[in-house]
């Protein structure tokens, strides 16, 4: 037998899965037990999953955080966060939808929830412009950020973007200046932080949310210095060799936690976060208690010192 | 000014095209002027080198950490490996690296200067140019100097050193951040190209922005924005003025100018010397 191609195996499990479902809607109806059937084909599902989980180029894994289904902010502030206030607005240019930023609790822990939002229908994406912010999002990040800083909040970001939005309007606004602002004030700000990449994690865009003490990926998420497309227009001069440049950039979670650069993978469900929204969510959670837990007992002062050395150490060069 | 214009039986070694007004213009007084051009006063691009010494006062530049050279921590490859691209740049600018960092006089006032080339594989910044910049804001501090950084950066990034190289804006950063917070004077001079991580980072967190005129200063470059508006994009836009218009910058400098501005500031804001850096354990 021939090895299937990725696509092919999603073809595979999709056809299962309908199968799975037109048997269940059967029984139903007429009451007849077909129960010995689905096991089987939920077993083979499963295998088909890890087979193509085990399969997956780096190209894939982008595929992957980019896909349609994939649970975005709004939905793990649904799930995963107890009496969400959303606050709006960098109080000098407007509100930018593209970044959501609120209070809520988990658990006993109350915190600051920062996360870009690229939105799930036609209107929703248009809205928030595919999750790609403004400067007035970076602007209204930080503004909520010092006052996190300021009541002694935590806070999580959640970091979903393609990179920040390329365009006349936010070079006008400073789009350079609002990213540089973030990482320099991030840097510092006296709070615990904690960020995670849950889906695309776009170089500078993805930066502007991304300075913390704990930084975590999820298992599917990647995150790059520049999207795989674009490096492959400039060094191979042909966006197609997007695969390839994906290869060369080791953009994986896998990649980045043996480069030191993450802190940790956190795992997703079979088939990716998008096959069980709930599942993902719960496991976010847990992860993001245990953070701040670890987090909690460190002094701040000793906290912004680690958090500047793990900065400061990064990159490898030579002297001789 | 017709005078400066190449005539048709004037040898062509001794004339340079002129990108402002396109005119050839003669070169020695191109070179005279700073690079700048005579008719149009178009800031050429000039190399990192002839940059410190048209800017600092005579013999007063000491280099420092100039034996940094960067590692392939990726194994990169795209059509070339990383480090046949890096040999390939090294040869053509005779640099180690994108950036040159040292301690030099103006006017005999001592202070910490950085560059980085546009020559040099864009300027972009990879280990070696975030870690130079770093320490210079470092050296800085513990000397209790100014800070000159001089930013010619078409790439920002360099994708070779992949996420690596995305975090030197993380480390440029938080270094720029404790001089400052010390009490150090950061001045940020932005050249012909300035975009891209660079200018989300270290080039545009000073205490005083100042530009060349015409220079082109931006976040995203200008390609990728009309590829992605699908339109033409407006006269002016993304250069020193356009930024000077909308409150991004403190001031533009004529090349010629930069010197005396940069002493005067100095004088200004540096009378009284840095609060010593705290030894932070
Ligand atoms: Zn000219």
């Amino acid at each position: 037998m021939t090895e299937k191609t990725v696509t092919e195996l999603e073809n595979s499990i999709l056809e299962i899965e309908h199968r799975i479902e037109d048997l269940e809607n059967a029984s139903l109806k007429d009451n007849c037990d077909r129960s010995v059937e689905i096991k089987y084909l939920r077993e083979k599902h499963e295998r088909l999953q890890e087979k193509l989980c085990s399969k997956l180029t780096p190209y894939d894994i982008v595929k992957i955080a980019r896909h349609p289904l994939r649970p975005l902010t709004a939905d793990y502030v649904n799930m995963m966060i107890d009496d969400f206030v959303e606050l709006h607005g960098d109080k000098r240019f407007g509100d930018d939808k593209a970044i959501i930023c609120g209070l809520g609790r988990i658990g006993q822990e109350r915190l600051l929830v920062i996360g870009q939002q690229k939105g799930k229908s036609t209107k929703e994406r248009i809205a928030c412009n595919f999750g790609m912010p403004n400067p007035e999002g970076y602007r209204k990040a930080l503004q909520k950020m010092k006052l996190a800083e300021k009541f002694h909040l935590p806070i999580v970001t959640l970091i979903d973007t393609p990179g920040a939005n390329p365009d006349i309007g936010a070079e006008e606004r400073g789009q350079a200046y609002a990213i540089a602002e973030n990482i320099y004030e991030m840097c510092r700000l006296k709070t615990p932080i904690i960020n995670i990449v849950i889906g695309e994690g776009g170089s500078g865009g993805a930066l502007g949310i991304g300075i913390g003490d704990k930084f975590a990926i999820l298992e599917y998420a990647y995150y790059s210095v520049i999207s795989p497309e674009g490096c492959a227009a400039i060094l191979w001069k042909n966006s197609e060799n997007a695969p390839e440049a994906s290869e060369s950039l080791r953009l994986t979670a896998k990649d980045l936690l043996k480069f030191g650069v993450v802190d940790e993978i956190i795992s997703e469900p079979l088939g990716a976060a998008h096959k069980s929204p709930k599942a993902m969510a719960n496991t976010l959670k847990s992860y993001i208690l245990k953070y701040l837990e670890e987090i909690k007992s460190t002094p701040i002062d000793i906290l912004i010192e680690n958090r500047y050395n793990k900065y400061r150490n990064i990159g490898k060069y030579l002297e001789c | 000014m017709v005078f400066f214009r190449k005539k048709k039986d004037m040898p062509d070694g001794l004339w340079t095209r002129c990108d402002g007004c396109k005119g050839m213009v003669y070169k020695k007084i191109v070179e005279e002027r700073m690079y700048v051009c005579p008719e149009c006063n178009y800031h050429f691009r000039v190399f990192s080198r002839d940059r410190l010494k048209l800017l600092l006062d005579e013999n007063s530049f000491e280099e420092m950490w100039d034996n940094m050279v960067p590692c392939d921590p990726l194994n990169f490859k795209d059509r070339i490996t990383y480090p046949e691209r890096v040999a390939a740049e090294q040869q053509k600018t005779g640099l180690k690296e994108a950036a040159i960092v040292g301690k030099g006089k103006i006017n005999g006032k001592e202070l910490m200067i950085g560059i980085t080339d546009s020559s040099f594989i864009m300027g972009s910044m990879g280990a070696v140019v975030g870690e130079k910049i770093a320490r210079a804001a470092e050296k800085a501090c513990e000397l209790q100097l100014p800070l000159i950084i001089i930013s010619g950066s078409g790439g920002g990034a360099r994708m070779q050193e992949g996420v690596f190289s995305l975090m030197q804006m993380a480390k440029t950063s938080a270094a720029i951040a404790r001089f400052r917070e010390a009490g150090g004077l950061y001045i940020s001079i932005l050249t012909d190209p300035s975009l891209g991580g660079v200018m989300a980072s270290f080039a545009s967190l000073a205490d005083i922005m100042i530009a060349e005129p015409k220079a082109l200063i931006g976040f995203a470059g200008p390609r990728v924005i009309q590829e992605t508006i699908r339109r033409s994009l407006p006269k002016g836009f993304q250069t020193a003025e356009f930024l000077l218009e909308h409150g991004f910058l403190d001031m533009i400098v004529h090349r010629q100018d930069m010197k005396e501005e940069l002493s005067r500031l100095i004088d200004y804001l540096q009378q009284t010397k840095n609060v010593p850096c705290e030894v932070q354990v």
